[in-house]
């Protein structure tokens, strides 16, 4: 288990105040100006070296993702900071902690990541259904440009920083970098083609950064404990510590910061109390929220917790937001709910997406009751092949992936529904297409 | 859209609404709100304002709030941009109501996480309790809605009742909820079961320290 004091979310369950204050107490806020004397160049290169990789899903090198930017401004274009905190895949929820707990990490954060970037300001977009702890952000906020520390002459390094939060108002695509970005020029949430990348042009047409909240708030912990203790967790390729958060079929459903590459048991068994019914009983797991295949027991069991270990087994790291399904589950059902969230998410705006997630949606329904015909399943999974791959975000992926991973691992189980329905046993009965 | 809302009728609510505008104390958070973004970017206020404005309409009517037709366009005219480009933008996010809604906007987040947890019985709570998805119970008191995932998965099945989420519930609990929002009773939002927020029901598996203090681990980094 990962020892304590290698924990960089302290506060992660909220036992403490998160007010500025009790972070100071807590570390938080030590002699920011110190590390931000390092140099631009200097913060990048350590953050390079810690081998951090972005924590919102994707896992690009945050470190290099910083360098993209423009070292000056040649036509006197600002740079910003866009702090992706729509946290909306389903399965999600440590950005939520880090904001209402640990607020004062992620202001922190954002000063030195926009100073290495030589970005103007900081926007935190907030996803709109965190009420009560976009509360807590704004107050942590003015807390920060009331002692100077960030603002002009931020925390008196000479710097100009301006941080701000930026509420959305309920929609899952927003967390899409590019929709981030439409939603907060105050439009509708739909991706913008790329190139331009947001590095070039991003939000107000000027070059943009946009990180998602716990790799920002990392950083300054990185910065004052070194990139070599950073790296000292996890498996080559998947430095560091990582907040997991496991929902569904455990004893105890928690949030919890663990190292990479922890093996899917040890987490389970360390801190959410094992399986429901215990290890046999355990069917499958999302483990990187919803937007990633399943993955069936056997082979999720013993398999490190990290971007690399899921892509072995077909999956990903996503968010490590771990959903845990017992063999009680209803596993198309499971699957279907998410087409349907695909469904009522997509933005609308690429044919193959709007059109076919819902296709996708009511074909699944009619699986999960069985009332389809067995070559139906191959025509869902060509039409999740039409739609990957075919639209301007991801969204479509992700609608896709969750419905190949069922096919892939419980074909078995739907061609049973099938049958059962039709019957048992026999050949299915040929009807004309309506 | 089958579960687009009926609008309700237009010379009703423009003779309701039409002479909406900020209450004094929202014309100050307006003004705070446009001192976030740069110059000739006002446009960039168009959802806040529009979360501001549903707000207001909420405190009129004693309900969470929705956004009827002038009060669009009073925001489209706050930031200057044509009433279309204010109109998409309610639509398009899920938080705006486009209809009248009851004094409690019940929330029941329905996404996998949440159904593995039980919100099969959440809904069901609801159901006996009269509520009907997408409809306000006749008291005006309840409006039930399933949405989707609302970030507080480790603490499934869950329901938002205007701003206070209600977490680790069940059938029992939230009848309870449903009881006690209907005689006015004070609630306490939060995880139901007496846990700490996220952490492991029955106490943390981690940085025990920090339950009784506001432990600083620097003294033991090496």
């Amino acid at each position: 288990m990962l020892a304590d004091k290698d924990r960089i979310f302290t506060n992660v369950y909220g036992f403490q105040p998160w007010n500025l204050d009790a972070a100071i107490m807590r570390g938080d806020w030590d002699n920011t100006k110190d590390l931000m004397a390092l140099g631009q160049d200097a913060i990048i290169d350590v953050i390079k070296a810690s081998g951090l990789r972005g924590r919102g899903g994707a896992g690009f090198p945050t470190g290099m993702k910083w360098s993209f930017m423009p070292k000056e401004s040649k036509d006197g274009r600002p740079s910003f900071l866009v702090i992706n905190a729509d946290e909306s895949e389903p399965g999600s929820c440590k950005d939520r902690e880090i904001i209402r707990h640990d607020p004062h990490k992620l202001i922190e954060g954002a000063l030195i990541a926009g100073y290495a970037m030589r970005a103007r300001a900081a926007y935190i977009y907030i996803r709109g259904e965190y009420i009560r702890e976009a509360e807590v952000l704004f107050a942590a906020v003015a807390e920060a440009y009331d002692k100077g520390l960030i603002g002009k002459n931020a925390s008196g390094s000479g710097y100009d920083f301006d941080v701000f939060v930026h509420r959305g108002a309920g929609a899952y695509i927003c967390g899409e970098e590019t929709a981030m970005l439409e939603s907060l020029e105050g439009k509708k949430g739909q991706p913008r083609l790329k190139p331009p990348f947001p590095a070039g042009a991003g939000l107000y047409g000027c070059p943009t950064t946009v990180n998602n909240v716990e790799s920002i708030a990392v950083a300054p912990t990185i910065l004052r404990r070194g990139a070599a203790w950073f790296s000292s967790f996890g498996a080559e390729g998947n430095k560091g510590t990582k907040l997991f958060q496991i929902s569904g079929h455990v004893n105890k459903p928690c949030v919890v910061e663990e190292a990479m590459s922890i093996p899917f048991r040890q987490l389970i068994d360390e801190h959410c109390g094992g399986i429901r019914g215990g290890w046999d009983n355990l069917l499958a797991v999302i483990p990187g929220g919803s937007s990633v295949p399943l993955v069936p027991a056997a082979e999720i069991m013993d398999c490190p917790m990290d971007f690399d270990g899921l892509k072995k087994v077909g999956s990903g790291l996503g968010t490590a937001a771990i959903i845990v399904m017992d063999k009680s589950t209803d596993i198309v059902r499971a699957i279907s709910r998410l087409s349907y969230f695909y469904k009522h998410e997509s933005c609308g705006q690429c044919t193959p997406c709007r059109e076919g997630t819902g296709w996708m949606w009511r074909v699944m329904e009619r699986m999960r009751t069985g009332d389809a015909d067995i070559s139906e399943i191959d025509t869902l999974y060509q039409v999740t092949k039409q739609v990957e791959g075919h639209t301007i975000c991801a969204l479509g992926d992700a609608a896709a992936w969750p419905i190949q991973g069922l096919i892939k691992h419980f074909r078995p189980e739907m061609e049973r529904r099938i049958t059962a329905r039709n019957g048992g046993g026999e050949a299915p009965m040929m009807e004309a297409a309506e | 859209m089958a579960d687009a809302p009926k609008i309700p009728d237009e010379a009703e609510t423009r003779a309701r609404w039409g002479a909406f505008a900020w209450t004094a104390e929202n014309q100050a958070k307006a003004d705070e709100i446009l001192g976030r973004y740069p110059k000739g970017r006002e446009q960039s206020a168009s959802i806040p304002f529009l979360d501001l404005a549903q707000r207001q309409v909420g405190a009129d009517t004693s309900t969470q709030g929705w956004l009827p037709v002038p009060v669009i366009e009073y925001v489209a005219r706050q930031i200057g941009v044509p009433y279309m480009r204010v109109y998409e933008v309610a639509t398009f996010y899920t938080m705006f109501n486009l209809a009248p809604v009851g004094k409690y906007h019940v929330q029941v987040c329905g996404t996998t996480p949440c159904l593995l947890g039980g919100s099969d019985d959440v809904l069901a709570a609801c159901k006996n309790k009269g509520l009907s998805k997408g409809h306000t119970t006749p008291d005006g008191l309840f409006t039930l809605t399933e949405v989707e995932c609302l970030g507080a998965c480790a603490n499934a099945p869950m329901v938002q009742i205007n701003d206070d989420n209600f977490e680790d519930l069940d059938y029992d609990k939230t009848t309870a909820i449903l009881e006690a929002l209907a005689e006015g009773k004070a609630l306490t939002p939060g995880s139901q079961i007496g846990r700490r927020d996220s952490c492991p029901a029955g106490g943390p598996t981690s940085l025990v320290a920090m339950v009784d203090e506001n432990h600083d681990y620097r003294g033991e980094w090496v």
